[in-house]
């Protein structure tokens, strides 16, 4: 498939600094990535309402949190290493225990950070922030889906949280694009199997989808943006409708978006499914193409998943 | 409760004696809610406690009636584990009933065992994951001057919690925002739940420290009402920088086995003991 490709973080900083201009309540933070994560935009516009924190992760979610108590809509953004991990006492003490209204907007999640390497590659955050009571946790698939989840998020109080990558990803969506918090999105009609993507893996599923075609067996092909709530409906329908299931997730396969999907599974509608996404274990330096290779993160493996799920299809 | 600012330090020995039987009253609450309550930290409680009653009862502008008031003044307790220490100071200021006070800790209660936001009128965040609450001061401080609002904000702040980095983080931001509508109260009372602190990860020089992240310093004995409510003019009236109020206390304050002891910063006082510091404290709350 050609893709037209775009990067999703200028996806957030133009919606940001749309947001600042519609509602006076709208305040940003960062700690010191406000060009990588695009937060610079907001800085030009609506500078006395932007707080660049320094090196200091934890102090900013605590910043945002006491902002937030005073009626602020706040969006705190750094990389989802950073956001979710180092500071991971903060969100859950300060922002999400009391349910304040701050938007945890991360970039560079996932293996395709790339040359970075592990330290930087941040597989566990759908996980650490989908355990949080009172979190909403959203991972869009293209520039446009982030456009529009941020500017929804913005309508809808409440802690959130909402992952991005580094890298250009293909575009899905055009500016027509409704997003809802909570609903997954089907890209693609089929009946043997469903494939439920999330992030930069939904392209890939739609690349499967079309290769499995050509073999005879017909992929539905869902974008699961929202993690939580997760989209249970969706789920059942899918798994009685086609009846297995493949997860495709940038993320460690425990406790991700396919762990997600498979607690619903397991509750209502079991049917077999296959897990794709990054093993149990850190990553290296490389490029994204090849990382994601070498990870299993291919349209090969999804197609190798979907056999092995037909197969055990009752 | 003063609904608007009164001139507390145009005479400060005004109405002393009256708080300081509040402060009195309350320390009888806090040794009672936390032996009904079967533990807690009566310790940190009893050392904060004073500086509670002459903000609540002074200095703060707040409604009872009005918890969520939007020009109220607001308090982060970061020590969060004084949180009875609080609870007593809201109920004698009329927030909820003192009776409910013996709820402290059980299933169903809005007193959780530190401060819960959401569920007790009065508290204005939640706490109790040390060296968070500086932080979260900075953003209320900074939400008042985004809304041009002169509400004032107070962060009380434990010296064992001061080992937390992210209290030095949020002390960097404070001078770096120059937010003087803040200021924190250092619970100086030396000792944490394994010792001194001064043993297990010394603190000092505390003054000279604050002072070289850009805070004014003011240092005071924090049982003297006095002392503590002519150092809260001093930071309302200080311009360009937070101020920090180090009160040096004695943890356990009020009851003379408590006092200085290591053993009493989470242990709830037995039968025995409990009726043993209400007659130390005399009155009849």
């Amino acid at each position: 498939m050609k893709w037209e490709l775009k990067n999703m973080r200028p996806g957030f900083g133009e919606a940001l600094v749309e947001l600042g201009e519609r509602y006076h309540q709208v305040v940003a933070l960062n700690a010191d990535l406000s060009g990588s994560t695009t937060t610079a935009m907001f800085d030009a516009a609506y500078p006395e309402r932007f707080f660049n924190v320094g090196v200091a992760e934890q102090n900013m979610m605590g910043i945002a949190a006491g902002l937030a108590t005073t009626g602020k809509i706040v969006f705190a953004s750094t990389f989802a290493m950073f956001a979710t991990g180092r500071a991971y006492d903060q969100i859950r003490q300060s922002i999400a225990y009391p349910k304040l209204n701050v938007k945890i907007v991360a970039t560079h999640a996932g293996i395709t950070v790339g040359g970075d390497g592990a330290s930087h590659q941040m597989h566990e955050d759908l996980a650490l922030m989908r355990v949080l009571p009172h979190m909403t946790v959203i991972a869009p698939a293209d520039y446009w889906e982030t456009k529009k989840a941020v500017l929804k998020v913005a309508e809808t109080p409440g802690p959130c949280y909402i992952r991005t990558g580094r890298t250009n990803t293909p575009l899905l969506y055009d500016e027509d694009y409704k997003f809802h918090i909570g609903r997954a999105n089907r890209l693609r009609d089929g009946d043997d199997v469903t494939l439920i993507a999330v992030g930069l893996m939904v392209a890939k599923a739609l690349e499967a989808a079309e290769e499995l075609e050509k073999i005879g067996i017909s992929a539905r092909v869902e974008n699961m943006s929202t993690i939580k709530p997760i989209d249970k409906k969706m789920i059942i329908k899918a798994a009685k409708e086609t009846g297995a299931i493949v997860t495709c997730e940038e993320h460690n396969m425990i406790v991700g978006m396919g762990s997600a999907v498979a607690e619903v599974l397991a509750g209502y509608e079991p049917v077999p499914q296959r897990r794709v996404g990054i093993p149990d274990v850190f990553g290296e330096s490389g490029e994204s193409e090849e990382l994601m290779e070498a990870y299993g993160l291919t349209v090969e493996n999804i197609i190798a998943n979907v056999k092995k799920a037909v197969s055990m299809k009752r | 409760m003063p609904l608007e600012k009164i001139d507390y330090w145009q005479d400060l020995d005004a109405n002393l004696p009256d708080i300081q039987n509040t402060a009195r009253e309350a320390r009888r609450w806090i040794v009672k809610m936390i032996h009904e309550a079967g533990s807690g930290h009566p310790g940190g409680s009893l050392s904060a406690v004073d500086i509670l009653t002459a903000l609540y009862f002074r200095v703060m502008r707040h409604d009872p009636e009005n918890p969520l008031w939007e020009d109220r003044d607001r308090l982060v307790l970061s020590k969060g584990h004084s949180a009875p220490a609080l609870y007593s100071t809201l109920a004698l200021s009329g927030y909820f009933e003192k009776d409910e006070l013996l709820t402290l800790r059980k299933l169903g209660s809005r007193l959780q065992g530190h401060p819960s936001k959401n569920k007790t009128p009065g508290i204005d965040m939640s706490t109790g994951s040390l060296g968070q609450g500086l932080s979260i001061a900075i953003g209320m401080a900074l939400g008042a001057r985004l809304d041009r609002k002169d509400y004032r904000v107070y962060c009380i702040l434990g010296d064992g919690e001061s080992q937390e980095g992210q209290l030095w983080e949020a002390a960097m931001a404070a001078s770096h925002y120059k937010v003087d509508n803040l200021c924190a109260i250092l619970d100086r009372n030396q000792l944490q739940i394994d010792g001194p602190t001064e043993k297990i990860m010394s603190l000092e020089p505390v003054f000279p420290k604050f002072k070289a992240f850009g805070w004014h310093v003011v240092e005071v004995n924090g049982h003297d009402l006095k002392e503590l409510l002519r150092a809260f003019h001093e930071a309302e009236t200080y311009k360009g920088k937070p101020t920090i109020i180090i009160a040096n206390t004695i943890k356990g304050k009020g009851v003379s086995f408590m006092e200085g002891s290591l053993k009493f910063h989470g242990k709830a006082p037995s039968k025995e003991e409990l009726k043993q510091a209400l007659e130390e404290l005399g009155g009849d709350a």
